[in-house]
């Protein structure tokens, strides 16, 4: 024996584990149900496995006419925000073994918007809301031939938080006074409105301010903080109101 | 494709009666809470605490223009905040509408009365009715 050999093959890895969740989704087709209705679907899932990860095999393996919105599965295009046991989350974010997988995990449409089929709701009223608030840089300077805005570090600080929005649609979906008459512009709208009142390149703050200081604007806030709890990329969305409302109220950003 | 149109001036939909709310419900809420403490505290901790508030109590404080003031303040502040909380609640709970147009014409019709009605106790009490027995009645009434 002049090299040393392995005596025994090595143990084979251990399977990883695998669990049969019960997802309860609530289904509408309109072509067919008045009411939607709750159905249960059985999935082997792995504790690290996501929401979506579980909406895909039951789309391709058990039924495949449930509908739901997906598009980068990364938590970056805020296609799937849904209700997730009662709360608005992405469902590419939201892992199995975050969940309590003893009892069934409940699945369904975001509340507030026209409800279309399944889990897709109607954007519209929220993207009319987000349009309306101005999205956009709107500045008189004109910076120097070839050059670029110049911003401070501490002046692109103030408005960091609000950058980081991808229109998903949690915020003002788990916001309360939007569920009752879809008028209000809704977190993520003042959110979008934040983002450019406090950039100093932008000369449009007036005007933002002048739209959100509205009957249905950042006034029928109640800061119950859903939204903030609801943001899937973390934005302080109360607090982002509450620095809209400072601003309306000093009558600049 | 078509760019979308950029927007001119915004929309204006009435006044900005809104924000003078939401102001309101802030600076009253703090002035409420000295005056609602102060008012428990005055009434039921000081010298006899509950036991002293009779007729008489109330005639001798509502004889002195410092307290008809505190209270008459406490009332509009209160049930102005009150009935424009209530407000919020039906703008957040009830479409726009008949249903809520009576809700907010009551929740006026209520606060406007107790406070005429209060405010009206409150300057024109007579401490000292004729004909009461004296021992209910506020000390500096002379028999």
């Amino acid at each position: 024996m002049s090299t040393a050999t392995l005596d025994q093959a090595p143990a084979a890895e251990a399977p990883i584990q695998s669990f049969t969740v019960t997802f309860l989704i609530r289904r509408f087709d309109p072509d067919v149900d008045t009411e939607p209705r709750w159905q249960d679907f059985d999935v082997e899932m792995y504790a690290t496995d996501r929401v979506l990860d579980a909406l895909h095999k039951i789309k391709w393996e058990q039924d495949g006419s449930l509908t739901f919105r997906r598009s980068c599965a990364h938590g970056i295009c805020g296609s799937d925000a849904m209700r997730i046991n009662g709360r608005n989350r992405l469902a590419c974010k939201t892992l199995i073994k975050d969940l309590d997988i003893s009892k069934p995990i409940y699945v369904e449409a975001i509340k507030g918007l026209p409800l279309e089929k399944d889990l897709i709701v109607d954007m519209e009223p929220f993207f009319a809301s987000f349009r309306e608030v101005q999205p956009f840089l709107v500045a008189n300077s004109t910076p120097e031939p070839g050059k670029e805005r110049v911003q401070s570090v501490a002046n692109r600080a103030i408005f960091d938080d609000t950058t980081k929005c991808i229109l998903c649609a949690a915020c003002t979906s788990s916001c309360p006074v939007f569920w009752t008459d879809g008028q209000y512009f809704g977190p993520a709208a003042i959110v979008n409105a934040h983002r450019f009142i406090f950039d100093s390149r932008d000369d449009n703050a007036q005007t933002r301010l002048d739209i959100l200081n509205d009957k249905e604007g950042v006034w029928r806030c109640r800061t119950t903080f859903n939204c903030t709890e609801a943001c899937p990329r973390g934005i302080e969305v109360t607090k982002a109101i509450a620095e809209v409302k400072q601003a309306i109220m000093r009558g600049k950003p | 494709m078509t760019a979308i149109e950029f927007p001119g001036e915004p929309r204006r939909r009435g006044s900005n009666l809104e924000k003078w709310g939401w102001i309101y419900m802030r600076a009253s809420g703090v002035v409420l809470l000295v005056l609602i403490f102060g008012h428990l505290f005055m009434n039921l901790m000081v010298g006899d605490g509950i036991q002293a508030i009779d007729f008489g109590f109330v005639g001798g404080k509502w004889a002195d223009p410092f307290w008809q003031w505190w209270d008459v303040l406490m009332l509009w502040l209160a049930l102005i905040h009150g009935a424009n909380g209530m407000r919020t609640l039906v703008n957040d709970y009830t479409n726009p509408g008949t249903v809520q147009k009576v809700l907010k014409g009551a929740l006026f019709a209520a606060a406007a009365v107790l406070i005429i009605l209060g405010t009206l106790v409150v300057f024109t009490f007579e401490p000292c009715p004729a004909g009461a027995p004296a021992d209910l009645l506020p000390s500096f009434c002379a028999a």
